[in-house]
């Protein structure tokens, strides 16, 4: 009977694959936002803040006009005006861009709590999605590739991306600004431009992975819809050495190492899931200390960064 | 217990905001209730959203109730964390809002918080949600109050059994503490009533609110062929949007949650906090001493069913029928030995019946045979 119906410990490798695929989404478009602010020299922490905030207002627009694109067009603008207001309050001297972006994610996690209460309860429309697992019988797998639309969009986004960091004037731009503002200035660009439309554009790309949060997966709004993802996105743009496809690539580890905890106890290996839940982190210290070296530092840094300095 | 207060501005503030009765002539051991029977302002303290679909929303369902009453204003105040945080909300609902019963609701409010506050105001009486009250031990103007919804999740398993082909059910739990491991068990029990074939995944999560690891646990279940899935978690909304767009059928918890999923929620065990909170205001009205350990379960009121939904079958509406009329006269037994663990080690003995107020059943640590899954 059981085996019509589960597939036993072929779920592990199914539920790490559809896990990255679920979960990642948020990862890649704030990681892939993060890394053309951080690109541009600066760092804006407050990008847990801004995805919040953009999953809050998606969802809000979405119930209001019944249309999830216009909440995701929504969560764009209001991410963009998060990261220029960063931009902005960043531009004067002797401002720290780090304690900048801790202030804004307070502000827009407490804005978003405010402004979010009455849709807590309401119904939302889901982002379509689009479902290529037509070819196999098995539900399971149908389900886990039920692709939505947005995955498909930031993993073209992070191919761009690197394309168009080395290939591109506009990329040269930001990274002539992100390693030296010295440089940049005797090419005649002003870098507090350029890093205050690298913030904004960031924070809406940031926005985008909130709406996928709050309108697909787990699609629906509540004060606790991220419990972090923002931070640890940030924290993969390093990882990921500044390399727009690294980020990509990471995100989907770190979906997939999510899943593992939840798919496991499901096929039986209940023991120590607690342990199984650091899985991601215990990744991410793994692999930082294996490419770390004492002799160099950090490969791909923008020189302009302030932790770098 | 007449101790009068020293007389500095704060409590001089306070009591003439709330009409002064205190001082002097009021000696029993709920001083301000002179006061209170024709106004009383009664405090309540949420750890989460109060529109959740959960834990929150069946406490302040509880408080819309007493707000209908005469002479009784409610101040509410959501998202507190189980920190110093919640003594400033009971402070400022004390001082400032005149507050003189406090019902902070969530477990981790106790000790030290709610404890410290009891110590501070003699005056005001302070109820928590949870079984950590003792006698001897803890002030007597403080107090708990619970409900034993164990047998709510019974009769869930009931509507899940008949519910499922698969011969499968789920059930993404929080944390495994008694209280949860007791529902767990629960559910599989009142399903195995219905067929001894049928078998309960459990994952655990880890947390009270993580709303991306709800939906994977929720979908690993499905995966592995679960079609019944219920939950203990604070918030079930995601647990229940989700399984139902995954085509499964899904219990409730806490509230009632089927507008989310109105094809597809059979059944669901909720809190009937509403019911405990008016006997409390009624009590402190009447200037009546308020139980310091107050329990109950579905016949008291404390815990009721949400309608059945169009998933439950003729058959299925019969057996929760008799058993929930069997449990209202209060002679059902969920835990009647034997019933062995999911180790093979001996959890209820044959000669042993566990009425829902056993103290056996508050230091439960095991989870029974067809439960698949493990405490750590």
């Amino acid at each position: 009977m059981m085996e019509e119906t589960g597939i036993g410990i072929w779920g592990v490798p199914l539920a790490i694959f559809a896990g990255a695929i679920r979960v990642s989404t948020p990862f890649i478009f704030v990681s892939l936002g993060e890394s053309i602010t951080e690109r541009s020299g600066r760092i804006n922490l407050g990008l847990e803040g801004t995805l919040v905030f953009g999953a809050m207002t998606a969802y809000a627009i979405a119930v209001m006009s019944n249309s999830p694109w216009l909440g995701v067009l929504a969560a764009m603008a209001t991410g963009a005006v998060f990261g220029l207001i960063h931009g902005w309050i960043c531009k004067f001297p002797k401002v720290n861009d780090i304690a900048i972006g801790i202030a804004m994610m307070q502000f827009g996690l407490g804005l978003a709590f405010f402004l979010g209460k009455p849709f807590i309860q309401p119904v939302a429309p889901h982002l379509p999605s689009i479902p290529l697992g037509g070819w196999s019988d098995l539900p399971q797998i149908q389900s886990a590739l039920n692709i939505n639309v947005l995955f498909i969009i930031g993993a073209l986004l992070s191919v761009a991306l690197w394309w168009a960091f080395k290939n591109t004037r506009v990329g040269l731009i930001l990274r002539v600004v992100g390693d030296s503002s010295d440089a940049a200035r005797a090419m005649g660009l002003n870098p507090d431009s350029v890093r205050l439309l690298a913030t904004a554009v960031g924070g809406s790309l940031a926005a985008v992975g909130g709406a996928y949060l709050s309108l697909f997966y787990p699609g629906s709004w509540n004060e606790g819809i991220s419990s972090g993802q923002g931070l640890m996105a940030v924290a993969l743009v390093i990882f990921a050495r500044w390399n727009p496809i690294g980020c990509f690539l990471a995100a989907l580890l770190f979906g997939g190492a999510g899943a593992l905890g939840p798919a496991l106890q499901s096929v039986g290996v209940t023991q120590g899931y607690y342990l199984f839940y650091a899985a991601p982190y215990v990744l991410t210290l793994v692999i930082l200390v294996a490419t770390s070296s004492p002799t160099r530092s950090l490969a791909g840094a923008p020189g302009a960064l302030s932790i770098t300095k | 217990m007449t101790k009068l207060l020293p007389m500095n501005r704060r409590n001089f503030l306070k009591s003439t905001a709330t009409g002064a009765a205190a001082i002097g002539f009021a000696p029993s051991l709920f001083s301000t209730s002179a006061a209170a029977q024709t106004a009383l302002t009664v405090g309540f303290i949420y750890v989460g959203p109060k529109d959740d679909y959960g834990y929150n929303q069946a406490h302040a369902e509880g408080a819309a109730v007493i707000k209908a009453m005469s002479g009784v204003t409610v101040v509410e105040e959501e998202n507190v964390p189980e920190t110093v945080d919640v003594q400033k909300t009971m402070e400022s609902m004390i001082n400032l809002d005149g507050a003189t019963l406090v019902f902070p609701t969530s477990f981790g409010y106790f000790d030290p918080h709610m404890l410290a506050m009891a110590e501070k105001y003699p005056d005001v009486q302070f109820r928590h949600c949870g079984g950590l009250w003792q006698e001897g031990k803890n002030p007597m103007n403080t107090g708990s109050y619970f409900g034993y919804i164990g047998q709510g999740q019974y009769l869930n398993g009931i509507a899940a059994g008949y519910a499922s082909k698969s011969k499968k059910i789920g059930f993404v739990a929080a944390k495994p503490i008694p209280q949860v491991l007791q529902n767990i068990n629960s559910f599989l029990l009142g399903a195995r009533s219905v067929d001894p074939a049928i078998t309960c995944q459990v994952i655990f999560t880890g947390e009270w609110s993580l709303a991306v690891k709800e939906a994977e646990a929720t979908n690993a279940l499905i995966d592995q062929g679960a079609d019944v899935i219920t939950c203990h978690v604070d918030s079930p909304k995601v647990v229940v949007e989700t399984a139902a767009g995954r085509g499964a059928f899904v219990c409730g918890y806490h509230a009632n949650q089927s507008p989310l999923a109105p094809e597809k929620y059979l059944t669901g065990a909720e809190w009937a906090w509403g019911n405990v909170y008016t006997d409390f205001v009624k009590k402190a009205q009447a200037g009546e001493k308020l139980g310091n350990f107050v329990r109950g379960g579905l016949k008291d009121g404390f815990v009721k069913m949400s309608p059945l939904g169009p998933g439950v079958s003729a058959e299925a509406r019969t057996k929760f029928d008799t058993t929930l009329a069997e449990m209202m006269k209060g002679s059902f037994s969920v835990f009647k030995g034997p019933i062995k663990d999911n180790k093979g080690g001996d959890a209820v003995t044959a000669d042993q019946t566990l009425a829902e107020d056993a103290i056996e059943l508050e230091s439960m640590a095991y989870l029974v045979e067809g439960v698949v899954g493990s405490t750590s």
